[in-house]
């Protein structure tokens, strides 16, 4: 791990003043991608600006009848705070689909957003990757791309945003909230939150630097059944293949957002206007112009058939 | 050494010294050339910690994991490392009484914090109802993930009895309960090569059991 000066921020504004102004710097919360990716030296800050004790670990009602989630949050209060458990099943479900105990203890619900890709060739030091060092090559176009994704992807990356709580804040229509360097905050929706990789997929999302989560709010409940279920190569422990984020009325309509195929929740609104005629219809809608490779076209199947296993428990 | 254990040397003895002399690596010239090379040495930090009940005082590399400031720093080497990534569970310790993996988490950003490990658990004389019936259960072949095995299932037990929800519940609003399926899940960021497992469930149904 390379070395780095460390510091605590004492306000919101104060952090993202900082890391806004100091070369090198990055924010520090639960640690746990971060530290991960710093030993590999795929991360090298060179000073980290913690914001434990900035007062962001609350859950409050909003004015609107919705929910004002800290950006501190733990994925463990989150996932079991009464409100989200009764009202914004989905999110539970989602958040409990991931990661393990001792991880969702740490991990928080702005980290959550920020984690970054699996890709194997982005761990891979030794191996070029445009994520990890722009302008060297997609390892992952020829190689092994059985986890990566299928649409939404470029000739430059195709990785996947691994995270599982992100497609639950998709359906829910979640809005991030933050400061900036100047002190100014701003709301942006979560489907305008993460990019398509493009030509820069070392740009993964649409925060400016030194831009800190402060809150993510999610809108009045939406009622209907909610559902989470996620398609992975062992029971627990391990990053979809295939997830399926779905709140399912009883009319048959609803709302869903695939994880594991793209490099953001992939919602698409016309596919969801086809949600009551079943689970080819959605996909055929929300798959179309998928580029899948050799390795991962299976996903494309596996994503009809997970829907309409959720579509069938809906139903029954 | 600080084992005492009269004998001179000891695995733990060994262990310990195989650390000191690759500091000694890795930060060439440290002790000859201390004055040229004062600019490069890294940033430390002066972090306080509560470990199994007694306040310690360390000055760190700010790079020092929890992980490593237990076992290189403190000598409390119960914790193991494994994969150092947060993948195996074998450091699982807890922290304000919460599991976390301790090779994930920075030392200073534990200031003030109340850390217990295996060792803080319970004594040789006076196992923590755990540890007992690890030992009954045979909930360990090689013993190396168990520390971590041991302080997760701790965690565990104690997220089922203030509520959180798990992947398995059917009814994620309703109450968890303390069935095998609920143990698997819960415990499956403590990997066991030996395989264990089954027997790692037992030790903890029997304590779901005495404490429910």
């Amino acid at each position: 791990m390379k070395a780095f000066t460390y510091a605590r921020a004492k306000t919101p504004a104060e952090a993202a003043a900082a890391v806004a102004q100091t070369p090198g710097a990055k924010f520090i919360a639960g640690g746990t991608n971060l530290l991960d990716l710093m030993k590999l030296q795929i991360e090298t800050p060179t000073h980290l600006v913690d914001v434990q004790d900035l007062a962001l670990d609350r859950i409050e009602p909003t004015a609107d009848g919705g929910l004002r989630i800290g950006a501190l949050v733990s994925n463990t209060a989150l996932s079991a705070d009464r409100r989200v458990r009764s009202d914004y099943g989905v999110l539970t479900r989602a958040i409990q689909a991931g990661a393990s105990g001792q991880l969702r203890n740490k991990a928080t619900t702005a980290g959550n957003l920020l984690q970054r890709t699996r890709c194997p060739y982005f761990y891979d030091t030794n191996m070029p990757c445009n994520k990890r060092n722009p302008g060297s090559g997609c390892s992952a176009l020829g190689g092994y791309s059985r986890q990566l994704g299928v649409i939404g992807t470029s000739d430059a990356c195709i990785a996947t945003h691994p995270g599982d709580m992100a497609q639950a804040m998709r359906v829910l229509d979640a809005t991030v909230e933050t400061v900036d360097g100047e002190g100014e905050t701003r709301a942006i929706p979560i489907a305008d939150f993460h990019r398509l990789w493009g030509d820069t997929p070392q740009i993964e999302t649409n925060l400016k630097r030194g831009e800190l989560i402060t809150a993510v709010t999610l809108p009045r409940p939406l009622g209907g059944r909610h559902f989470y279920e996620k398609v992975r190569d062992r029971a627990s422990y391990a990053f979809a293949l295939v997830s399926v984020a779905a709140v399912i009325q009883r009319d048959g309509s609803g709302r869903v957002a695939f994880g594991g195929v793209a490099p953001k929740p992939w919602r698409v609104d016309s596919a969801e206007a086809a949600m009551p005629q079943g689970a080819r219809a959605v996909t055929a809608l929300a798959f179309a112009g998928a580029r899948p490779t050799a390795d991962n076209q299976f996903k494309l199947p596996l994503a009809e058939r997970t829907l309409a296993s959720v579509i069938a428990q809906a139903k029954a | 050494m600080e084992d005492g254990n009269g004998h001179g040397i000891s695995r733990r003895g060994v262990i310990v010294a195989g650390a000191a002399s690759a500091a000694v690596v890795a930060v060439p010239g440290a002790s000859e050339a201390q004055g040229a090379r004062a600019s490069v040495s890294p940033p430390m930090a002066k972090v306080t910690l509560k470990v199994n009940g007694v306040q310690r005082t360390l000055a760190l590399d700010t790079r020092t994991s929890l992980l490593d400031t237990l076992r290189e720093h403190l000598k409390l080497t119960g914790t193991k490392k494994g994969c150092d990534h947060g993948q195996c569970g074998a450091c699982t310790v807890l922290v304000n009484g919460q599991r976390i993996n301790s090779c994930l988490s920075l030392a200073v950003m534990h200031q003030g914090d109340e850390v217990t490990t295996v060792e803080g658990l319970g004594t040789p004389d006076k196992l923590h109802p755990m540890q007992a019936a690890f030992v009954k259960h045979d909930g360990f072949q090689c013993g190396y993930c168990t520390p971590g095995q041991i302080c997760s299932a701790v965690g565990v037990l104690d997220e089922i009895r203030r509520g959180i929800p798990s992947h398995v519940q059917e009814d994620v609003a309703a109450r968890p309960s303390t069935s095998n399926d609920e143990m698997r899940e819960r415990m499956s960021g403590n990997i066991c090569r030996c395989g264990a497992y089954s027997n790692i469930l037992e030790a903890m149904q029997e304590v779901a059991g005495e404490t429910a």
